[in-house]
C-alpha cells in the first residue's frame, strides 16, 4: 500500500528553516547543523547521527568509484495511463524539480573495484513510488547482471507502489520478483539496501528478496503503514516500530551499516559473495 | 464520474421492492392473489436491477464485491470442487485461518487450492480476520504450492481479500517478505496455475497468491492497488470521496481485461453472484476447467517462459529523446 505521505516533517523542516541554505536542522535532535558540515558528514547529523535522506544522486556519489558510473534507461519516461487525476500534472513537477524523469536511477559501476549493477530511489520524486517506469527500469537490471554476469545493489527509498497508475503499479511487484528469481537462477549475489524509507509495495517484493538485506540506522522499513496498523488493531504503536533495528531483532535484515562505512561494507560483502568472479577477474590491474 | 442522483434513489427503490417481494414469498400460500402479487412484483425489480446494472459505477460493483452475502471461498470450494481436503500450518510458525490451502478435485483431477478465507458471518469473520492473511499465511500457501509442484498438479488461487493483514506481528513476521516470496514461488512454479479474482484483490494481499500463467476475474470482482477510500483520503483528504477514487483507480474486471491484467472475465448473475451462487459457480467451474485444459497442454518451460513474459510486459510507459536529464 501506499504511504509516502507519512513522515513529510523532513523536508518541510528542511526547507523552511534553511533562509539562505547555510543551516540545516535535524529533524531528530532539532539541532541546526551547518550545511557545509552536514554534507562533508555524508549528511548523517554530527550531533545524533541521525541519517538523512539521499537523493539518488547523491547516494551514486557516496557508492560508486569516481567515473565509473554508466547510466541505464535514463530516456524511459512514464505514461499516464488511466487519466488519473492530477498525475500528469504531479509527474511534470516531480521531473522538473529532480531533472529525472522517474523515482529511480539504474545503471553499472565499481563499488571499491567490483563492477556492480544498481538501482538507487529517488524518494524525492513523488516518493520513490514504483509505477510502470520504475518497475521496468528496476527489472532491466536483473536482467541485464544476468547477461554481463554481475552482482546487484540496490537501494530502495520508496513508499511502494504508484497509486496513480493502478493496478499496472501493483503488477510491477511481479514484474520486479519475476527478474530477482532469474538473477538467483544465475548463481549472481543480490544485495538489497533499505534506505529511509522502505514501505508497501517495494518492500513486498525485490527488496526482501535479497542474498544479504543491509539497512541503514534508523531507516524506516515495513509494509504496512504505521496510521493504517494503528486503525486496525486500535492501540498506539511500541516506540521504535518499523526501524531497521526493529527488522534486525526480527530477523529481517542481516546488518545494519551506518552511512560512512557502506560503501566499503557493500564491497567487501560483493566479493564475498563471489560477485568479483565474472568481470573483475579479467581486467582489474591492480 | 459520480453516480447520478436517481441512481441512488433507484437502489433504495430496489432494496424496497425486493424485501416486499421476499414478505410475499414468505407469506402462506392462502393469502388471495399471492402468485399474480409476486409475479408482478418479480417483474419490477427485475427491470429495476436491469436499469440499474445494465452499466454499473465502479462505486457500484465495489458494494457488490464485498456484499456480506457474496459467495465465498467455502462455497466455490463446495460447487466447483470435490473431495476437498483442507491441509493446516506453514511448518514455521503456525496457521493461520485467513487462508486456505489444501487438496481436490476440479471437474475429477487432482489440484492444489489455495484462497483467501473471508467468514459466513461476523463471528467467523473476526477469528479469519476478514480473509487477511498473516506472513503464516502466505508461507501455508508457498508450502501447498511446492507440494504440487513436487507432484505435478496444478495450483487453482482463489483471491479474495482487502489486504494482508496490517498488524504488529505481522510486521514482526516480515509480512513483506512473506508477500514476496510467494509472488516468487507463484512466478517459478513448474506446475500450472489458474488464478480466480472471485471478490476484493486487495493489493499486495491478493497479488501474493494471484500470479499465474492465466488470471480470471469474476465480473462484479474488483483488484486495486489501494481501497477507493485510502486513495480518497490522499487524494482529497476525504474518504467520503470514495466514488470518485474507485471509478478514478480503474478496479473492475473490465477495466483490468483492457489493461491487460486480467485474461478473461467470468459472468456473474446481474447485480451479483450472490443473487444465485449456484450460476455464479457454475461459470467460474466452467472457466478455470477450460483454461487448465490449456495451460495443461504446454510443456513446462514454455509455460515458465510465457508466465515470465506475461508479467515482464505488464505496465504502460514511453521512450522520451528528450534532452537528457542531468547525470549524478
Amino acid at each position: 500500500m501506499l504511504n509516502w505521505l507519512r513522515r513529510p516533517k523532513y523536508e518541510s523542516v528542511e526547507r523552511r528553516d534553511i533562509p539562505a541554505g547555510l543551516w540545516a536542522k535535524c529533524p531528530r535532535c532539532a539541532q541546526l547543523v551547518y550545511r557545509k558540515e552536514l554534507e562533508r558528514n555524508l549528511k548523517v547529523c554530527p550531533k545524533c547521527g541521525y541519517h538523512h535522506r539521499l537523493s539518488g544522486p547523491e547516494r551514486l556519489h557516496l557508492l560508486v568509484d569516481e567515473g565509473t558510473f554508466e547510466e541505464w534507461d535514463p530516456d524511459l519516461a512514464s505514461l499516464d495511463p488511466l487519466e488519473f487525476p492530477d498525475y500528469a500534472e504531479r509527474y511534470r513537477q516531480a521531473v522538473q524539480r529532480t531533472g529525472r524523469r522517474e523515482a529511480v536511477l539504474t545503471g553499472r559501476g565499481r563499488i571499491h573495484g567490483v563492477p556492480t549493477a544498481l538501482a538507487v530511489f529517488d524518494f524525492d520524486f513523488l516518493g520513490g513510488s514504483m509505477g510502470s517506469v520504475v518497475g521496468e527500469k528496476v527489472a532491466r537490471v536483473f536482467e541485464r547482471a544476468v547477461d554481463l554476469r554481475l552482482p546487484v545493489v540496490t537501494c530502495s527509498a520508496s513508499g511502494g507502489a504508484r497509486m496513480q497508475e493502478g493496478v499496472l503499479s501493483l503488477m510491477q511487484l511481479a514484474k520486479t520478483v519475476a527478474a530477482v528469481g532469474r538473477l538467483h537462477a544465475a548463481g549472481l549475489p543480490f544485495v538489497s539496501v533499505l534506505c529511509d524509507p522502505t514501505t508497501g509495495g517495494v518492500t513486498a517484493s525485490f527488496a526482501m528478496l535479497g542474498d544479504v538485506h543491509v539497512a541503514e540506522p534508523g531507516a524506516l522499513i515495513g509494509f504496512a503503514g504505521a496510521r493504517v496498523i494503528e486503525q486496525t488493531i486500535r492501540q498506539k504503536l511500541p516506540e521504535g516500530f518499523q526501524t531497521a533495528e526493529f527488522l534486525l531483532r526480527c530477523g529481517l535484515v542481516d546488518l545494519i551499516v551506518p552511512r560512512p562505512e557502506l560503501k566499503q561494507t557493500l564491497a567487501r560483502l560483493l566479493r564475498l559473495l563471489g560477485g568479483d568472479r565474472g568481470e573483475v577477474a579479467l581486467d582489474q590491474p591492480s | 464520474m459520480t453516480s447520478p442522483p436517481d441512481r441512488a434513489q433507484l437502489e433504495q427503490e430496489l432494496q424496497v421492492l425486493e424485501q416486499e417481494l421476499a414478505r410475499l414469498e414468505a407469506a402462506p400460500q392462502e393469502v388471495p392473489d399471492l402468485a399474480a402479487r409476486a409475479g408482478a412484483l418479480r417483474a419490477r425489480v427485475e427491470a429495476l436491477r436491469e436499469a440499474l446494472w445494465r452499466e454499473p459505477t465502479a462505486w457500484q460493483v465495489v458494494q457488490a464485491a464485498r456484499h456480506p452475502q457474496r459467495p465465498k471461498l467455502e462455497d466455490y470450494l463446495a460447487r466447483v470442487f470435490t473431495e476437498v481436503v483442507e491441509l493446516h500450518g506453514d511448518r514455521l510458525f503456525g496457521d493461520d485461518p485467513a487462508m486456505f490451502c489444501g487438496l481436490a478435485r476440479l471437474d475429477g483431477q487432482p489440484v492444489a487450492v489455495v484462497g483467501h478465507h473471508k467468514g459466513k458471518d461476523t463471528r467467523e469473520n473476526v477469528s479469519r480476520r476478514w480473509g487477511m492473511p498473516n506472513p503464516e499465511g502466505y508461507r501455508k500457501a508457498v508450502r501447498v504450492m511446492r507440494l504440487a509442484e513436487k507432484l505435478g498438479l496444478p495450483v487453482v488461487s482463489l483471491v479474495d481479500t482487502p489486504a494482508a493483514y496490517p498488524g504488529v506481528e505481522a510486521e514482526e513476521r516480515g509480512q513483506a517478505e512473506a508477500i514476496a516470496r510467494s509472488i516468487l514461488t507463484m512466478v517459478e512454479l513448474r506446475c500450472p496455475v489458474v488464478v480466480a479474482i472471485t471478490g476484493e484483490g486487495g493489493s499486495g494481499g491478493a497479488l501474493a497468491i494471484g500470479v499465474g500463467d492465466r488470471v480470471l476475474m469474476m465480473q462484479y470482482a474488483i483488484y486495486s492497488v489501494i481501497p477507493p477510500e485510502g486513495c480518497a483520503a490522499i487524494l482529497w483528504r476525504d474518504a467520503g470521496r470514495k466514488e470518485e477514487a474507485a471509478a478514478a483507480l480503474k478496479l473492475t474486471a473490465w477495466d483490468l481485461l483492457e489493461l491487460g491484467v486480467v485474461d478473461e472475465v467470468v459472468p456473474e448473475p446481474l447485480g451479483g453472484a450472490h443473487l444465485d451462487p449456484g450460476r455464479a459457480a457454475a461459470a467460474l467451474q466452467e472457466a478455470l476447467v477450460r483454461h487448465l485444459r490449456e495451460v495443461q497442454a504446454l510443456p513446462a518451460q514454455e509455460r515458465q517462459r510465457r508466465r515470465y513474459d506475461k508479467y515482464r510486459r505488464m505496465g504502460r510507459f514511453r521512450v522520451d529523446l528528450g534532452p537528457s536529464a542531468p547525470g549524478p
